[in-house]
Formats: structure tokens, sequence, C-alpha cells
């Protein structure tokens, strides 16, 4: 036994009630759903957890209707302060049900629960709190006097952080005063669906909020609909391209919150402990399935050996395992789909020349499992060094100049986050300055706050999310008489 | 004594060089009476990748220029505007049929605006940006950055002011533009060409296609190296697909502008061309 084996620690299931189904929550309500119920299962064990309703085109549109009721009845009148206690409402319960909440992401997720119980579930409440103030003072967003809500937004997001991203979507939303329709990712509904149980306990208005789940045929369905008024995605850019095509020619509003290949840019006199310490943090945190992952690391030429050599033993310390252990570091990837992916990649980066080092542990036998892996030698033009693999991969580069290192650092058609580790002030803003991605961090990395607006340059899509920057992608100024118009509103007339 | 008058040859501003179409193509211009004005450049594909390959390789130089300094040679534009006013009276009057008043009142409104946004270089960056108040031992800031090449269409109705109205605000935080000018009235959109390339705009900041904009569009919408697509002129064609177009690429679209097209000036005219950066940095008293 050495000092890196612990008893196991396993957090507590008891405080975790789960049904046996769970139906769409529609109008206030959990309905069945019209399609072929679904299986949700934990990633570390493959076990079965419960069963989610499947939304159909009819069923979206009764949500969608139950929205928009909701919005010119209800929601759209009633005074901005009393919008906001609900918010305040929504951010109390979340924190009393915190611990449940973080039982439920880490099953049904995979990520550790030191990362669902100390990061996700806080910032959720965080995101509530802060946003339930910004309710009656839209005045001060930047838009103008009475900036107007837009009405229906529909909203898809992503696994990785599945209530989390749940929050950053429907807390500005409900805030600036529209009403929602919320699908959740097929892998990962549960927590949404114990967040219905949350807005029911908070006497929300029925219709304010639904949630509606299902895989991606239900959300271009929900995209679709003739009655949003607004779409907010996070995901894939891929699916990302789809939805910009689908709304195009229409009236609504899109924000996009996209993939990235984040440079990590290490220079010769950074502070080396924290850099190791935010490196694997920037690309490890949950399992690297991070849009703003740390993925590439831009070591100088001359420290290149030396950070490899503490990341690789600093990697040897990190405990892969059970999810709900409280000392597990690397939890499971989210599903085999996920899985397969990352492994098809990393035998591309080997095909193409990258030396491969994994950390060394025990892979459980049941569910998904990827040992955290770094690639050096890589070149800019691998595979390993332009896609988003979205997993524990790690692929590291090497510059000599600032020059160089900026320059590497912009080379993808991605732009979401980058990092910056120097001790040298002027040149962490210079460099800040040159990157074109849209969050830097200085000596840290994969920092979240409401406050602080969150979104991507580039191919990594458009819109921000967090901050007052983030209320914009709900709220149009006063005075802009349908700045978009549809196709049949411009065409044939000359301007 | 008789003055037998020396018509202007109209081609493309691409580089800060007026070229031809490489196409070799013109098309006719007539004033609003249905008299011959002159032939302008029809614009092809090839001109259009040019002209984004200036404007991108224009990009760093004119992004990287202090707000103060973009502010004072977007003023000197307005100077020289002035300068020639006589000028762009005359050919509002024979292109658009617009009276003398009319046509001076435009003239007057292209330099007003233009003046304006000069006015924001050194200034749209405190009111779309703003420090933020993070729960940590961070310094954290958002602020506005320009998004890079921005294909623009420009509004068809108008011969100068629709021009200025969309590339102004494009300018004022580093953009770099290219700009099919009005398809019917493009003429003024190159003797304003000439005010740039006479001005301290570096070349390749603003480039200027005349031609067919149905024709043109597609490229500029498709081309991997643009970064925005301000449909505000595009009213008029087949804009939906353009918008198709550039999801490809996840340009950022502003769709066709509403009511006159006149596009009217707003701050919301230069941020919905910008980015919003955020830079976290550690704070630490050791």
């Amino acid at each position: 036994m050495t000092f890196l084996d612990y008893a196991a620690a396993p957090e507590s299931r008891a405080l975790l009630t789960l049904r046996s189904e769970y139906g769409l929550f529609i109008n206030g309500e959990f309905v069945a759903g019209g399609g072929a119920p679904f299986a949700t299962i934990s990633p570390a064990t493959e076990e079965h957890l419960t069963s989610i309703a499947t939304a159909t085109e009819e069923d979206i549109a009764t949500a969608v209707a139950a929205a928009r009721r909701a919005y010119d009845t209800v929601w759209s009148r009633m005074p901005a302060r009393d919008r906001g206690k609900y918010l305040y409402r929504i951010a109390r319960l979340v924190q009393e049900r915190s611990r449940e909440l973080a039982v439920a992401e880490s099953l049904d997720n995979g990520k550790p629960i030191k990362e669902s119980r100390d990061v996700d579930i806080p910032l959720v409440a965080a995101w509530f709190f802060s946003y339930a103030g910004w309710a009656d003072k839209l005045d001060y967003a930047g838009l103008g006097a009475n900036p107007r809500s837009l009405g229906v937004a529909a909203q898809i997001i992503p696994w990785n952080f599945p209530l989390l991203m749940l929050a950053w979507k429907i807390a500005p939303a409900l805030a600036t005063g529209n009403t929602v329709v919320l699908k959740p990712a097929e892998t990962t509904s549960l927590t949404a669906l114990l967040f219905a149980e949350i807005l029911q306990q908070a006497e929300l208005p029925p219709g304010v909020v639904n949630i509606i789940t299902g895989a991606g045929a239900t959300g271009a369905a929900l995209v679709a609909h003739e009655d949003v008024d607004k779409v907010a995605f996070t995901g894939s850019t891929e699916v990302g391209r789809s939805i910009a095509r689908q709304v195009a020619g229409t009236s609504k509003r899109l924000t996009l919150e996209l993939g990235g290949k984040a440079a990590n840019i290490v220079f010769d006199d950074a502070p080396l402990d924290e850099a190791i310490e935010g490196i694997v943090n920037g690309i490890f945190f949950n399992q690297g399935q991070v849009c703003c992952a740390g993925s590439r690391l831009l070591v100088q030429e001359n420290i290149h050996d030396e950070v490899i050599e503490r990341l690789q033993s600093r990697l040897a310390t990190l405990r892969l395992g059970d999810p709900l252990d409280k000392n597990t570091d690397i939890g499971a990837l989210n599903s085999r789909e996920q899985l397969e992916r990352i492994t098809e990649l990393a035998a591309v980066g080997e095909a193409e020349g990258a030396q491969r080092w994994s950390s060394v542990c025990d892979i459980p036998t049941t569910g998904f499992w990827f040992a955290p892996t770094i690639f050096t030698g890589v070149h800019t033009s691998s595979r390993i060094a332009r896609e988003e693999i979205f997993g524990p991969v790690l692929s590291v580069l090497t510059f000599r100049t600032t020059a160089e290192a900026i320059a590497k650092a912009n080379n993808t058609p991605y732009g979401l986050s980058a990092g910056i580790w120097s001790e040298k002030g002027s040149r962490v803003l210079a460099v800040a300055d040159a990157l074109r991605a849209g969050v830097v961090w200085a000596n840290t990395f994969n920092r979240f706050d409401p406050t602080s607006p969150f979104g991507g340059y580039k191919e990594s899509g458009y819109g921000r999310e967090g901050g007052r920057h983030g209320l914009a992608a709900y709220l149009t100024a006063s005075g802009d008489n349908a700045p978009l118009r549809t196709a049949a509103e411009t065409q044939g007339g000359v301007q | 004594m008789n003055h037998l008058s020396v018509p202007k040859t109209y081609k493309l501003f691409i580089g800060g060089a007026f070229p031809r179409s490489e196409s070799g193509r013109v098309y006719r211009v007539h004033s609003a009476r249905g008299i011959f004005l002159a032939n302008a450049a029809l614009a092809s594909r090839k001109d259009a990748r040019d002209a984004v390959v200036s404007a991108r390789a224009a990009f760093a130089g004119w992004a990287g220029a202090t707000g103060y300094n973009r502010g004072q040679i977007l003023y000197r534009i307005a100077e020289l505007l002035e300068g020639r006013r006589a000028q762009f009276v005359a050919e509002i009057q024979d292109a658009t049929g617009v009276t003398t008043v009319e046509a001076s009142a435009e003239v007057d409104e292209a330099i007003n605006r233009w003046i304006w946004y000069a006015g924001w270089t050194d200034k749209y960056a405190q009111v779309a940006g703003n420090a933020n108040p993070v729960a940590g031992p961070y310094f954290n800031i958002s602020v506005p950055e320009p998004m890079g090449v921005v294909a623009i269409a420009a509004p068809q109705r108008s011969a100068l002011l629709g021009l200025v109205s969309v590339i102004a605000p494009a300018l004022v935080s580093g953009n770099t533009v290219v700009v099919v000018a009005s398809e019917m009235h493009p003429l003024s959109a190159i003797s304003f060409a000439e005010i740039l390339a006479t001005s301290d705009v570096p070349k390749g900041v603003v480039n200027i296609l005349t031609g067919s904009l149905s024709e043109i569009a597609p490229w500029l919408a498709g081309h991997a190296d643009v970064n925005a697509l301000d449909l505000t002129g595009a009213g008029v064609i087949d804009w939906v697909d353009l918008e198709i177009t550039a999801a490809q690429t996840l340009k950022r679209v502003l769709r066709p502008d509403s009511g006159t097209g006149s596009a009217v000036p707003a701050l919301g005219r230069i941020t919905a061309l910008t980015e919003t950066k955020t830079v976290w940095h550690s704070k630490s008293l050791s």
C-alpha cells in the first residue's frame, strides 16, 4: 500500500430517490411522452438508472404552446422584481438540495463527486442567484431603457455539465422575461428532471419553463418550431452549423457555444508549481470533456522536458475510479460513443508519429474509462492538434518566441478559450490581446463565474453567456423595430 | 470657350489600388432619367477573393492601431468628404434624380454620421466592456474587439449615405471591410474610394466592389476568411441562401435592415461587429 491508496469513501446514494420513469415537464406537470422511452445509465457501471420519455413533434408543440401562453399571460406581465424573486427561490432550493443534485449528476454523467459537489452545483445556485438580481435592473444591461424580452426561448444543452448548462440557459432567459422550452442531452436528462421538481417547489407559474427529453431529432424539431423566438445551443460545432442553417431566413435569434481547441501557453518564466496544476486542471477537469479545455499545451522549448516530467509525476497521483468516491480525481467518460471517439483519435495520434504516454491506473471492467494521456512531439498539422478530442488527452507542442506561441495558438478554426502562464505581466497582457479567443485565463485555467461572460470567436460560436453581456442574448433594445426580419418581409421590396 | 468634359473611368477599389475587374466585364450605369452615366466594373469571384486577401492583410495593422489613431484617420475622411461636397451633390443628383437640396442634405448627413462614428473609436470599448466582479481572487475584464474581415452589402437605394452608414461602424473597432456598393448607384462609392485612397486609411482596410450583388455575395458568404456578413442592403436579393452559406463557417450574420435601408446610426452597429474577450488573471500578494 502506498500513500496514494485510500480507503473507499463513497458518497451516500440514500438522499437520492429516483422514480422508475420520468415523463416530460410541460406546463408545470410531468406528462407522458409520445415517443418510445429510453434508458439512462450510469456510465461508470452501466447500471440502469431510470427510464426517460421521448418527446414527439406533438409534445414539442404542446410545450411551445405552454411557453407561449405563460409568456403572454403571466411572465411578460409580471413585475420584474417578482420574476427575480422566483429566481432567488430557485437558487435557494438548489442550495438546499445540492448534495442530492451532486449525487445525481455524478451518477448520470460519470464526473467525480468532488467536481459536481464543489463546482457544478454551487455554480448552478450562483447563476440563479446572480441573474435573479438582474431581473429588475435591465435598464442597465447596456441596451438602453426598457429593453424587451424576445418571447419563447428554445434551449438545447450538452451532457458535460448537465445542470450547470441548464442554469446558464434558464437563469438569464427568465431574468429577462422570456419563457423556456429546454432539451437536456439524451444521456444526461436526470438532473434537469430533478430541477423540474424544484420548479414545482418554487411554485414557478406553469409553462414558464418546460423540459422535454429525447435525442437529436427532438432538438432539431424544437429549433424548427415556428413559434420559437430564440434558439440557444451549446454543443458540437457540427450541430451548431446545422442549427445556424435551420434558423437562416427566420426572425429567430441565435446564440451558439460550440467546440474548442484551446492553447495553454507556458512561458519559461511561468510559476511552474501553479502551471502544472493549471495544465492538469485545464485538460483533465471533467475527464477533458470540456469545450474550453486546454487541450493544446504550448511549452517554451527550453522547459519542455521539465514540464513533461513534472506533469507525468503529477498525473501518476490522480485517482481514477468510482465517481461517487470522494477521493476520485478522474471519473468515467459519459458514454461508449465518447470512449470510442477518444480511443480512435488517440490511435490517430500514434499513427501520425506523436509519442504517447498514459498514466498507469486500474481501469474498471464495466463502464467507460480512459486513462489520462499526454502526446508529445505533436505537429500543428496533426489531427490531435486540430480536432476537438473532448477527452483526457493532452497534445504538447513547443515554441521558441512569443510571436511563434501566438501564431500557433491562433492556428485553429476555433476560438473559445486560451491560457497563459508567465510571471511577466506586460507579456501576459500583450499575449492576451493577441489571442483570438473569447476567454483568456492568465496564471489560472477553467474558472467560471456568473458575472463573467463566456463564449467564443470564430467557429466556437457566437454570443456570450454570463454577466451583463449574457443578458443581450435574450433582450432587444426597445427602439429596435424588428431589426431581424424574415425572408417574407424583405423579399421583393427594394430598399 | 467650350470645354469638352473628360469622363471618369470607374474601377474597383482593392488593396488601395483601382484595378479593373479581372474579368474585364463592365455594366452600364444610368441616371434616374435613363441617361448613360458610365460603365462600372462588374466584379467577379476573383475580384471578391482578392478583396478578402487585401482586407485580411490589413486587419492586424488596423485593429492594432490605437483608438485615438483610428479616430483621427476616420475624422480626416470627413474633412476630405467636406472638400468634395459639390462633386458628391452632383453625383447623387445624377444618380438618383433628387433635388440639389435633397442631395446636399444627404452629403451633410453622410459627413455628420462619419464624424459621429469616428468619435466612437476610443469610447466604444469603455461603454461595451466592463470589469467583472467574480467570486474569487481574480482580476477579470471583458473588452470588445473587432471580428476581423467584414463583408457588407451596402443599402441599394442610396448612392452615398447608405454606403457610409455601413462602412463606418465596421471600421470603428478595427475591422477591415469588403463592401459591395449599391448595384444601381455604384459611382459615388468609387468616388468615395478616391477619398479613402488619398486619406491615411491603410490600403486594404476598405475594399469596394461594384457589380451584381447576387453574383458576388455568395462568394463572400462562403469565404472561410470572412468573419462576418452584414446583409443590411441585401433585402432585395435571395439573402436566405447567403445566411445558409455563411453557417458553414459560422459567420456572424446581420440580417437585412428593416425600414428604409438607411442604416440608422447606432452604437449597436459597432458592437454587432465585435467579439467580447474576457481575460482572467490570478491575484496574489506573494
